[in-house]
Parts: structure tokens; C-alpha cells; sequence
């Protein structure tokens, strides 16, 4: 079998004395689109937040092994520049940073890591505008500050934009779909399907099932209180939708 | 190195005997029209009733001026010998615009590396001294009327000793293009060596005209610089005026912008202090005619154990005027950031529109700012506002910025610069504009304290 993009173990981590993550195991192939669903407080957005290298995080246990490496010692620009990536489920305004400047730096970044050489301005305005038609952006999310100003919609588009230029090995989506209606989730969601490849992965953190309706995942865990407690292919979402976390958790927990 | 302040009260008068000795051996050589010398006089009457300030006053609670009081006093009296090559005047910033450029060293009109150029019929650029002689009557018309000796020891000390300065006049509706530059060069090896640049700019009724008014060091000395400029603007008239002190780390400054808006007027200045131990400026500006507007702006960036100092009233006599303070300050090390904005609304001044500002980001945990508000509002259909904020930089940005594979140091830095252009971005004319926010990302780059964790 090729080797996992990434592969978590037993992992578990707190902040402040209070354990989150109880024990996580995740393996994410090349080609494979995954979807963590959950209620509110299961540990989703810790695990978003770790694997981007949030501090403030303490890790009690287990690893998280990204291609090879382990990703728990890498700084966040590190991981960025190795290939990960955070779709923020609040993404930050940045007043006074032009968006341009700002993904030029990241993808130059990016490239040098990879041992390419930078593009010249030319050739990285010819490249930013094709990944904007493809997404169909609008020209002035380049013009104006990083996020500043933005819709909801549009910050979220905007992260997948970024995704789009930055070129992700393994993206995180977390909660992207919060906070946007049915129009902004499909294009948001026909973005993503853009951009998945066979040699990428994408691990889609959700609270309700509607995303995957639009971003159809090859498999679905449920996270409740800090563990995965079940795995399955896509129907798995849609049981849990109709199901409901609290009924699935208790049938869970009682052996067939 | 002069840290530590000095605990006991100054007594004003035991400063004033060099002082008042100074002017009378200066006095007797003064030169210039009557009027003139009576200034002079008065000048250094207020400053021995009022002495230097200390921290017991009010507007200057924050800054002590102690060590420029027990500093020996040596006013520049005569054009210094050493000549400044002109090629010594290109690492300065603003070097490369083009326009017209009047140069004074240690406070002294230099015309060998002055240049003007061909300008509209009748704008004058020149020095103060030569205008006192070409053009009294111009002069006198404006200059002591808005910068008032009796309120400040400073401006009553540059009144009682000026050399020279600019003399800059736009005549009715001419517009002059380019910016005009006015730049002192201190070459003080001295630490006594004291300079009172004095100007005075006059853009008349429906002229526009942009100045930068820069000081600058060549050399690393505790020299003095008191500058006093007299800005006026006429009905109608456009102006820009940038103040960009960046003087040698050990240098003083105390400079005071005393400015008049006429009617309908659209006025813009700027102060950008990157230099100095120890700068203060104070800008008065006066909204005398109905319907202006105007923009005061500003920028400090400290590091070290430098104070950068920002003093302000904004008073609105008539109605219809519209202020906007913007000052934001960028501290690292030891370094201190000083704002006191007053806006002074008179009575009948309705529907005034008056909104300040003032933004600190501390880079390290042993700077300090001190902001300080005040509002005085004497008609009742204004709008004023105020706020100010003290903080570090957004660990949350800095998170977003280094996921997207952007290190720590240079997001900490993009960050800083943007503080930084969100007051650079008011500059109007584009070169300067330029020039400066290439100068601070340069500085940001430098200060290694920037690329420290937090």
C-alpha cells in the first residue's frame, strides 16, 4: 500500500487541564476524501487546530505521522510549506496587508521549500488568474486587504482560493460550510472538487451533513467526546443526520 | 548616557541666566527689522516667566525635558565652517525627489546645496532671513501671529534666537506641482549645539502646494533642535505638509507645528518621528473658517530608549469643520510613545466634526505609551470622538499568516508594516508616499527586536 498521507495515533491533547482529544487514530491515503462529523464540543476543531499547529495545545499521548514526518515537531509554516493546509473555520481579517502581496509570499514560500525557483511577477499573475477562473473569483479579493471586509461567503471562498494557489498535499477544511447558505456552500464545494487529485487528500471537519452532499467523502468518521467511536463510507453521513449523535452513540456503545 | 530623571523640581529662573546672557551678547548682532527684534524681546521675556516645563505640567507629564534644560546651551550664532558636501545629502531620505529642494545646515540657509525650481510666477522658496529683507511686508503680515511665545517655552526660546528657516509663499490660485522640500542637516559634534529653525508657509486663497520638511544628522551628537513652523492656508487652498524627523539617536527635538485653516480649506499634515532620544511635536492647528477640512496624521516608530512625543490641539472656531487625528506609534525595546490630543470646540462652531485616533503597538514588554484625550466642547450639535488603543500584535494574524507558510519573523513584520501603512497610505503625493513606506519596511527589517517571540 502507498504511504498515508497522514496517519494519527492514539493521539490525545488538552488545554488548561481539560482533555479534548481522548485517543484519535486516522489514516488518510493519496486520493482520499475524509470527513470528520460531530456535535459541538466532540474535539473537531482541536483536531483542525492541532494538526495546523495551533499553539496552546498540550499533547498527552499518541503522534501524528505526515508523510513520513512527524508532524507534532514541525512549526506551523513548516507544515504549510510541507503541504498542509488550514481552511480557517473563522479566517482572520488582516487589515492593511494586500491580499497579493500576502499569497505571492505564501506561494513563493511554498515553492522554495519545494526547490523551485520563485516566479517573477509575470508569470505568477498569469497563474493566479488562471486559479481564479477556475474558481471564479473576482478580481478584487487580490486587490483589497487579506480578508478585510469580507462576507462570510467570501472569506470562506476565499480560503478555497487560497487552497487553489497554494496547492495542498492534504487540505483541512474546518467547518467550512458554517455560516453560509445554500448558494455559497455549492461554490465553495464545486472549488473543492476542482481541486482534489489523486495524490492529495482532503479532510472535511463538519457539523451537519449538507456539505457532503457537495463534497462527496470515500469515508466518514464520527467524532463524539474525543474519540472516533464510528467509521464508515458516505450512507454513514446520512444515518447520522437522520439518526441523530446522541441515539448513535448509545447504539454504539451497545454490542450487536 | 543620560537616563535617569532627575528627581528634584527644577526651578525656572536658575536656567534663564545663560539664557537671558545668550540673547543680549546675540541681540547686539541681530540682525533684521524692528519688529522683528521686539519679538525677539518678548520671546525671551515669556521664556524666562515660564522656564522650562516640568513633569508637574499637565502637557507634560509624560515627557522630561530635564535633560535638554541641563544641557550647556550653545546656539548656532554663525553659519558653521564645515562645508556638507552635496553628495553627503543623498543618503537621506527624500534625496531623489524631484522639485524644488532649500537646504539649512545647523540652522543656516545653505545655498550651495539649495536648488530651485522654475516655479508659477510669483511662488516664493526661500529663506527666511533673505524674505525678512525682500519681503517684510509679506512677512510680517503672518509671521509670530500663529505660533504664540507666551504658551510655550520652546517657541518663546526659537522666537528670541532664530537663525533662518523656509520662507515658502503660494500666491493666490497658483498651484505648484511638485513637492518642495525643506531639509536641516545637523552637523553638531558637539552635544550643546542648539538650532532654532523658524518657517513659515503661506499657500494663499485656492493655491495647492505640498512640503516635506525633513531633519536629518550627520553625525551621532546630543545636539538641540527647536523648531518652530508657521503653516498657513488660505480659503480654499490645498495643502500637504509632511514633518519626517529622523535625527541621530542621541539627538533632541522639540518642534511645533502652529497651523491656521482658512474657509473651505483642505489641509493634510503629516509627522513621521523615527529619530532622536528624545522628540516632541507639537501641532496646533486652528479651524478658522467655516466648511474645512483637514487630516492630522501621524506616525513613531521607537526603539531603544527613545521618546517620541506627540502633542495636539485641534481647536474648531467656526462651523462646518471637519478634524481627523490619526497618530499611530510602533514601540520596541525600552523606547516610549507619548499622545495628548485635545480638541477644543468654541462656542458656535456647530456641526464641527472632530474624530481622533491614536493606535500603540508595544513590541516588547518594557515600552510604554501614554494616550491621552481630552475634549472641550462649548456648542451642542458637534460630533466628537475619540479612542485609543494600547496592544501586541494579533497572535491569531500571526497564526493565519504562518499556516499559509509564512514565518514567524516576517509575519510578525507584515503585520507591523501594515500599522504602519494604514497612516503611510494617507500620504497623498505618491514619490513621498513611496519613499516612506520603503524607509519603514527597511527599519522593520533592521530591528532585530521585531523578529523576537513575544
Amino acid at each position: 500500500m502507498t504511504q498515508p498521507i497522514l496517519a494519527i495515533q492514539n493521539l490525545s491533547a488538552g488545554v488548561e487541564g481539560r482533555q479534548i482529544l481522548k485517543g484519535i487514530n486516522l489514516v488518510i491515503r493519496p486520493g482520499e476524501a475524509h470527513a470528520v462529523m460531530g456535535p459541538n464540543g466532540s474535539g473537531k476543531s482541536t483536531l483542525a487546530s492541532i494538526l495546523a499547529g495551533r499553539d496552546g495545545y498540550n499533547i498527552t499521548g499518541g503522534e501524528a505521522i505526515y508523510c513520513g514526518k512527524d508532524l507534532l515537531e514541525l512549526d506551523p509554516e513548516e507544515r504549510a510549506r510541507e503541504g498542509l493546509f488550514l481552511a480557517f473555520q473563522y479566517p482572520v481579517e488582516i487589515p492593511g496587508v494586500n491580499s497579493t502581496y500576502f499569497l505571492k509570499a505564501a506561494y513563493n514560500e511554498i515553492r522554495k521549500h519545494r526547490g523551485q525557483p520563485e516566479l517573477d511577477a509575470m508569470e505568477y499573475l498569469t497563474f493566479v488568474k488562471e486559479r481564479m477562473k477556475i474558481l471564479n473569483v473576482p478580481e478584487d479579493f487580490l486587490k483589497r486587504p487579506v480578508n478585510h471586509g469580507f462576507s462570510g461567503g467570501e472569506k470562506k471562498r476565499n480560503e478555497i482560493f487560497q487552497m487553489a494557489v497554494l496547492e495542498p498535499k492534504l487540505a483541512i477544511l474546518d467547518e467550512t460550510d458554517s455560516g453560509l447558505d445554500i448558494d455559497a456552500l455549492k461554490i465553495v464545494a464545486i472549488g473543492v472538487n476542482k481541486l482534489k487529485r489523486p495524490a492529495n487528500a482532503q479532510l472535511v471537519i463538519t457539523h451537519y451533513q449538507r456539505l457532503l452532499n457537495f463534497i462527496v467523502p470515500d469515508f466518514v468518521h464520527m467524532l463524539y467526546d474525543g474519540r472516533i467511536v464510528r467509521s464508515g463510507g458516505k450512507e454513514l453521513a446520512l444515518e447520522l443526520e437522520e439518526t441523530g449523535y446522541e441515539l448513535m452513540v448509545n447504539r454504539a456503545a451497545v454490542p450487536a | 548616557m543620560e537616563t535617569k530623571t532627575d528627581a528634584k523640581p527644577k526651578q525656572p529662573m536658575m536656567e534663564n541666566g545663560p539664557y537671558l546672557e545668550k540673547f543680549e551678547r546675540f541681540e547686539k548682532g541681530a540682525k533684521g527689522p524692528a519688529w522683528v527684534l521686539a519679538a525677539r524681546k518678548a520671546g525671551i521675556s515669556h521664556f524666562t516667566e515660564l522656564g522650562f516645563p516640568t513633569l508637574q505640567d499637565e502637557d507634560w507629564r509624560f515627557t522630561n525635558v530635564a535633560p535638554i534644560a541641563k544641557r550647556p546651551f550653545e546656539p548656532v550664532v554663525e553659519p558653521t565652517r564645515d562645508a556638507v558636501a552635496a553628495k553627503a545629502l543623498n543618503q537621506f531620505t527624500f534625496a531623489g525627489l524631484s522639485g524644488s529642494r532649500i537646504v539649512f545646515v545647523n540652522g543656516h540657509f545653505a545655498p550651495e546645496l539649495s536648488s530651485v525650481a522654475k516655479l508659477a510666477d510669483g511662488v516664493k522658496v526661500m529663506s527666511l532671513a533673505g524674505a525678512l529683507a525682500s519681503d517684510t511686508a509679506l512677512v510680517e503680515k503672518h509671521l509670530f501671529r500663529h505660533a504664540r511665545a507666551d504658551a510655550n517655552a520652546f517657541t518663546a526660546l526659537n522666537t528670541a534666537f532664530f537663525q533662518d528657516g523656509a520662507f515658502i509663499c503660494v500666491p493666490a490660485g497658483k498651484a505648484v506641482a511638485e513637492p518642495i522640500q525643506i531639509l536641516y542637516v545637523s552637523t553638531a559634534k558637539d552635544n550643546g549645539t542648539t538650532a532654532h529653525p523658524r518657517n513659515l508657509i503661506v499657500a494663499e486663497r485656492g493655491s495647492q502646494v505640498t512640503i516635506v520638511e525633513s531633519y536629518a544628522s550627520l553625525r551621532d551628537a546630543a545636539d538641540f533642535t527647536n523648531s518652530v513652523t508657521e503653516l498657513v492656508a488660505g480659503d480654499n487652498a490645498a495643502v500637504e505638509h509632511l514633518k519626517f524627523q529622523d535625527e541621530s539617536q542621541q539627538a533632541f527635538h522639540i518642534a511645533t507645528v502652529a497651523a491656521h485653516f482658512g474657509r473651505a480649506s483642505n489641509v493634510v499634515t503629516h509627522s513621521i518621528a523615527l529619530g532622536a532620544k528624545l522628540s516632541r511635536t507639537n501641532i496646533y492647528a486652528t479651524l478658522a473658517g467655516e466648511g474645512l477640512e483637514c487630516i492630522l496624521n501621524g506616525l513613531y516608530l521607537t526603539r531603544g530608549e527613545q521618546l517620541a512625543d506627540h502633542y495636539m490641539i485641534v481647536e474648531h472656531a467656526q462651523p462646518h469643520g471637519a478634524s481627523h487625528e490619526y497618530f499611530n506609534g510602533i514601540l520596541a525595546d525600552k523606547s516610549k510613545g507619548v499622545f495628548h490630543g485635545r480638541i477644543l470646540v468654541r462656542p458656535g462652531a456647530q456641526k464641527t466634526d472632530a474624530k481622533q485616533t491614536n493606535k500603540n503597538l508595544l513590541l516588547s514588554d518594557d515600552a510604554t505609551a501614554n494616550t491621552k484625550p481630552q475634549l472641550e466642547i462649548y456648542a451642542d450639535d458637534v460630533k466628537c470622538t475619540h479612542g485609543a488603543t494600547i496592544g501586541q500584535l494579533d497572535d491569531e494574524s500571526i497564526f493565519y499568516l504562518r499556516t499559509r507558510g509564512i514565518a514567524l519573523e516576517k509575519a510578525r513584520r507584515m503585520l507591523i508594516h501594515a500599522f504602519a501603512g494604514e497612516i503611510i497610505d494617507r500620504i497623498r503625493c505618491e514619490p513621498v508616499r513611496e519613499e516612506l513606506d520603503k524607509l519603514v519596511w527597511e527599519r522593520l527589517e533592521q530591528n532585530e527586536q521585531v523578529a523576537l517571540n513575544p
